[in-house]
Parts: C-alpha cells; sequence; structure tokens
C-alpha cells in the first residue's frame, strides 16, 4: 500500500501530464474541443426535461421553480456521470492500455489514477456548467454545497473500486466488458435520477436501499435540489462500503497486475 | 557490483480450466494450473557496467520474454532480476506511442513514464529532436509517422537521459542505413561511458560488431555464453541440427511446406541434401570459406540418361549461381532400380556477399528438364552467409582481389 503511494507521487509528473495528453488527445482535431465534455450531458439534460417534465414535474414535492425538473434532473446526472464514467473507463482501462504496458515498466497504478484524475476534472467542469444554469433557472443555493466534496470523494471510490475489480476481471475474461454496460444501463434506470423516487409504489420502495447509487444519488440531490444536508445514515453506510470495496479491489489489482501483461 | 543480476530466472504461462481458479488464487485457495507452459527455464548470468551482451537464437526461444522480464514489463515465474540502476528498454519496435498525439508529446510521455520530471524532460528535448532528425514531422500527431521514423523517436528518447542499461530488441532493424549508422555511433560512445547494453538481433554483423559477449537461447534454455563468435560457430551448428536430413516427400507429410516444394515423375528421388563447411553440417557459412553440398539419391525405375543439377538462389529467388552434371561434363553411370549413390558439389569459396540463400536440387533427363523432370526440389537448404570476421569487400558478391601499389 505504502509502495503504491510512494511510486504514485515519485511518478505524479507522469499523471498530470497523462491527464493533459489525454484531454489534448480526446479534442484534437474538434472545433469545440473541451466545450464537448459539458455538452454532452447538458444536452442529455435537455431531452430528458423537453421529454419527461410535463409527465413527472407534478410529483416533485416540496419546490416551486417551474424548472424544478431539470434541476433534478442535473443533480443526479452529476453524481450518475461520474460513477458511470468511472467504471466504465476502468473497465477497459488495462486493456487498451495494453499496449503501453507491454512496452513500458511503470507503476500500474498510475493508470487508474489518471482515469480518476480525468473523470474528476470532466465533473468539475461540468459542475461548474451546471451552476451556471441553475443560476439563469433563479435556483437559489446555499453553504450546504460544500457537501459535494464528500459525496465527490465517495462516489470516486465506489466507482474506482467496482471499476477496478471489474476491469482487472475483465483482462482474464472478457466477457465482462460486454456484460457491465448493460448492467450500467439497467442501474441507471432502476435509480431515481431522471423520475423521483415517490414514483414507485410504496410497497417496493425498500428495494431502493438495495442499490448503492441511490444513495449518492439522492444525496446529490437533497443538497442541490432542497438545499439540505443528505440523510446521514445512507452516506455513511455507502462510505463503509465504498472503503470495503476500495481495499478488495487494491488488493486484488496487486495480486494481478504481475499476471495481466501475461494474457494482454 | 554487476549491473544486473538474471538469478535461476523463469517463466511460464500458466491456463486455468476456467478463470474462475485465477482469481481464487489471488486469495489464496490452492488451485493448480492445468497447463503450465514454461517458455523460459533457469536463466542465469550478470552484466557488469560497461558490458554489451548479444541475445541471439531462432523465433521463439525466449528472447523477448527475457528482455521483458529484465525490462520489468512482465514479471518472472521464478527466481529474481536485481537490477543496479535505471533501465531505458526499446520493446517490440516501440515505446507505447499514442497516435494521437505529436512526436513532441510522445517524448514528454514516454520520458515521464521512464521517470524523469518535466525539467530534465525540457532539458533533454532539443537533444532528443535533434538525433531523430524528423524535421518538422516531430511536432505531427506519431499516427503520421512511418515505422521508421517511430523508431527514431523512440531510439532517441531512450538513450537520451544515459540510462545505465539500455535494451534493444530488434529495434534497430526498421531504421534506414543512415540512421542505424547513427544508432551504432551512439552506441558506442554510450559504452566508452560506461553504460551496460543488453541487445537482440538477427544481424550477426551487428552483434558481432558491438557486444563482447553473446548469450544464445534455444527453447527457452541458456545454451551458450561467450564470445560471439563462438557464440555463432555454436548456433549454427545448433541449426543444423533442428533441420534434420530432409528425407522422402511421402515421409515427411506436412513439413514438406515448410521445406520448399517438390515435383516431379519419381523415376528417381533426392534421399537428402546436406550442406557442409569445415567437414561439419552448417546452416550459417562465412563468406570466402569453402563449403560442400551432398545429395544422396535413389533410382527408383531403371534410368540410362539421367543428370543432377544445382542452383543457389538469393532471398528474391533470383537464381545467383547455377550447374548441372552435363555442364561440368560429368558422365553418369546408367542405373538400375534400386541404385542408390551420392554426389557432391564441392565449391572452394562461398564468394556471395552475406544474406540468405536457398538451394534447389533437380535430377531430369542429360538435356533439359522439359524432356524428363524426375525430382525437382526447390528450397532444399536454406542457409545464411555471414560476412567474414575482418571483412574485405562489401556488396553482392565478393570477389578474390589484389591490390598492389607502383609508384612512377
Amino acid at each position: 500500500m505504502q509502495g503504491m503511494l510512494r511510486s504514485l507521487w515519485q511518478y505524479r509528473h507522469f499523471v498530470i501530464s497523462s491527464i493533459r495528453n489525454e484531454l489534448i488527445s480526446r479534442f484534437a482535431r474538434s472545433k469545440l474541443g473541451g466545450l464537448w465534455m459539458m455538452i454532452n450531458p447538458l444536452a442529455q439534460v435537455a431531452i430528458y426535461a423537453l421529454i419527461l417534465s410535463n409527465v413527472l414535474a407534478a410529483k416533485l414535492p416540496g419546490i416551486e421553480s417551474q424548472y424544478a425538473y431539470a434541476i433534478y434532473l442535473m443533480a443526479g446526472l452529476l453524481a450518475w456521470t461520474l460513477f458511470n464514467e468511472i467504471v466504465s473507463r476502468c473497465l477497459t482501462l488495462f486493456i487498451e492500455q495494453g499496449n503501453l504496458m507491454k512496452k513500458m515498466s511503470f507503476p500500474r497504478i498510475t493508470l487508474p489514477t489518471i482515469v480518476v484524475g480525468s473523470c474528476v476534472l470532466n465533473n468539475i467542469l461540468l459542475f461548474i456548467a451546471m451552476l451556471g444554469i441553475f443560476v439563469l433557472l433563479g435556483h437559489q443555493f446555499s453553504s450546504v454545497i460544500i457537501w459535494l466534496l464528500p459525496l465527490t470523494l465517495i462516489t470516486v471510490m465506489l466507482g474506482l473500486s467496482v471499476g477496478l475489480i471489474l476491469g482487472v476481471m475483465n483482462v482474464f475474461v472478457r466477457d465482462i466488458g460486454q456484460g457491465v454496460p448493460i448492467v450500467l444501463q439497467m442501474l441507471f434506470w432502476f435509480t431515481p435520477i431522471v423520475y423521483p423516487a415517490n414514483i414507485i409504489p410504496e410497497n417496493y420502495r425498500y428495494l431502493l436501499n438495495l442499490n448503492p447509487v441511490y444513495h449518492i444519488t439522492s444525496a446529490y440531490q437533497q443538497v442541490l435540489v432542497y438545499n439540505e444536508t443528505p440523510q446521514l445514515g445512507g452516506v455513511v453506510l455507502i462510505a463503509v462500503i465504498a472503503l470495503a470495496l476500495m481495499l478488495l479491489s487494491l488488493f486484488m489489482f496487486r495480486r494481478a497486475s504481475g499476471e495481466m501483461v501475461d494474457v494482454l | 557490483m554487476s549491473l544486473l543480476s538474471v538469478n535461476k530466472v523463469g517463466k511460464s504461462f500458466s491456463s486455468y480450466r476456467s478463470e474462475l481458479h485465477r482469481f481464487a488464487r489471488w486469495f489464496s485457495v490452492p488451485t493448480k494450473p492445468c497447463e503450465e507452459h514454461w517458455v523460459l527455464r533457469d536463466i542465469n548470468f550478470d552484466i557488469r557496467a560497461g558490458e554489451a551482451i548479444g541475445i541471439i537464437g531462432s523465433n521463439g526461444a525466449g528472447k523477448s520474454t527475457l528482455l521483458k522480464m529484465i525490462s520489468g514489463t512482465m514479471q518472472p515465474t521464478e527466481g529474481n532480476i536485481q537490477v543496479n540502476g535505471r533501465i531505458a528498454a526499446i520493446l517490440e519496435l516501440g515505446m507505447g506511442f499514442n497516435p494521437e498525439l505529436t512526436g513532441r508529446h510522445n517524448v514528454f510521455h514516454a520520458a515521464g513514464l521512464m521517470g524523469f520530471n518535466a525539467e530534465q524532460i525540457q532539458q533533454a528535448m532539443p537533444d532528443i529532436e535533434a538525433f531523430a532528425e524528423i524535421g518538422e514531422y516531430f511536432d505531427e500527431p506519431v499516427r503520421t509517422y512511418s515505422s521508421g521514423m517511430q523508431m527514431r523517436v523512440a531510439f532517441s528518447v531512450a538513450t537520451s537521459g544515459c540510462p545505465d542499461l539500455l535494451i534493444v530488441d530488434e529495434a534497430l532493424s526498421v531504421g534506414d542505413a543512415y540512421f542505424q549508422h547513427k544508432c551504432f555511433e551512439r552506441l558506442k560512445k554510450y559504452r566508452e561511458k560506461g553504460g551496460g547494453l543488453l541487445f537482440v538481433s538477427h544481424d550477426i554483423k551487428a552483434i558481432k560488431n558491438i557486444c563482447d559477449r553473446t548469450i544464445l537461447l534455444s527453447d527457452g534454455e541458456k545454451a551458450f555464453d561467450g564470445h560471439p563468435e563462438d557464440a555463432f560457430n555454436y548456433y549454427n551448428a545448433l541449426l543444423a541440427q533442428q533441420h534434420p536430413e530432409p528425407c522422402l516427400l511421402e515421409e515427411r507429410g506436412q513439413d514438406v511446406k515448410t521445406q520448399g516444394t517438390r515435383s516431379g515423375s519419381g523415376e528417381m528421388k533426392i534421399t537428402s541434401v546436406g550442406l557442409e563447411a569445415e567437414g561439419t553440417k552448417a546452416a550459417i557459412i562465412e563468406q570466402c570459406k569453402p563449403f560442400s553440398v551432398n545429395i544422396s539419391l535413389v533410382a527408383m525405375e531403371n534410368i540410362e540418361r539421367w543428370c543432377v543439377g544445382i542452383a543457389i538462389r538469393d532471398k528474391f529467388g533470383n537464381e545467383i549461381f547455377g550447374t548441372n552434371t552435363t555442364m561440368l561434363n560429368r558422365v553418369l553411370p546408367a542405373l538400375s532400380k534400386g541404385n542408390k549413390l551420392v554426389v557432391e558439389y564441392k565449391f572452394p569459396s562461398l564468394i556471395v556477399g552475406p544474406g540468405i540463400y536457398a538451394i534447389s536440387i533437380a535430377l531430369h533427363d542429360v538435356d533439359s528438364h522439359v524432356i524428363a523432370n524426375y525430382d525437382w526440389w526447390d528450397k532444399a537448404v536454406v542457409f545464411e552467409v555471414c560476412a567474414a570476421q575482418k571483412m574485405q569487400s562489401s556488396g553482392l558478391i565478393c570477389m578474390p582481389v589484389n591490390c598492389s601499389i607502383h609508384q612512377h
């Protein structure tokens, strides 16, 4: 564990320049460049808002604004895109970087670190764009927003640990890479992001508690939509789970990193 | 103190009945791999500062695997590798460049991977750019590069930071003559400064030129470790052993494809073709040395008029040399069914340039193979000609030459 941190520190320049390279290469030869990072999720919000707001707006209790639904959507999507992006990038990370891993010797832990770095950066930019839209829509927010810091950290840990476990296994069993996107898609629709939790029938609502992402998105929604502190119980529970998964994933990653090059 | 010491290193690739067994093993559940494929076993050697070691061996002997383990991209299954100093490696013709980024960005990236910080890289950048000599391409995306250009950049990066040990796997072969020359210059200078070198190549001349020790790998084991000259002789002998006497077509089964093509009506057959130099079977022959070709034949019918021809072709299929018993005015005895004999062609000097050559043998009617072609065997023997240790000439052939100087 300490060795991992030490080598990360040694290779910090590499990590930083990689994150930069990634941004450059993603938007090389595109006119709008970095704007696409915000346009994509915001377009998604616009689509959902356009199609679903009339159907669902009435069901959002406790909020007056006529744009309530759009704000609700953005809050949930901010959390979801971060989680989703980290998991799906980690999933194929080692296969995509196989060429590099076979040719250069460097601490492998830098690879997931780069993913986390660039995903968090994307998320911050998205967050700034959303704040701008909130202001335009006349939505108020208060100092409760500071809660987003620990929430982001928990989301990153959960996404990274799930992504690492799946990513490592995907090197050996490639079916995982095909199956996980489907599961993620399902998870998205089983999480109250585009719809409020209260449209689910009362008797089934307890099932939501089994969905770890639900606790995160609902905390985001509490903070961003209602300006309230999130419910601590759920957040702490997810934090503990994320921490445990993190340890498990790092352990698996360390065990597997020697074998991965053999099959890449 | 040695730069690198490799102790009893072995590598096996395991396959499991189910990948679940592999996962279980990470959690210390004792499951056994159902198949272990050892590609390297029991490799021991040391490199001292300033020493250059060449590694040779046929394809699949384990050369690249060994280098990958030394450079750290692959973990050895058994044994250990100790490195005292910084290693730079060019493996499999490249350094994992990102095709979308420019050469400069990739250099930055690769140097970062080698553990340099931004300042050091900025300092070395002009030198790297100058050595690669790819002009404006240095600021173009790597996807527009040719493989030679990629190699130029990779070589410049790898050698720029004065590593303690440099590993070069076949990389130089894609460079043009000019750049190869430049690389060898740099390697020589680098060695004079005390840098260690591990060099894999099929280029015999290059290895003899820059290495003072050569390790021969054969089937994943160290078959020889010593002077390059001796290593190549040993390699030669090993290659000759690996290609056993080619036997009759029918018995050879599928191997026929790899050992050339045969055709003919079958009244007479070639049973084996052997290449000999200095009294032993050979697969690599030095320029200007004598050699001989032995052809064993058997008559399947009664034959009155016949003739044996031999042709040497270069790797492009051009006939370099050809003759037959009729051209040489040999009168051959009539054969009755079952007769066996050996025809030997002796050449006092092999006056062709370095390269890969193939020998074709033909048994046919006296005048021409058009009338009756008994057995025609293309690429019956493939051999390599290496440059003489003290090279006296260059080019496609090495003519005997005398140079005298007269004063007026």
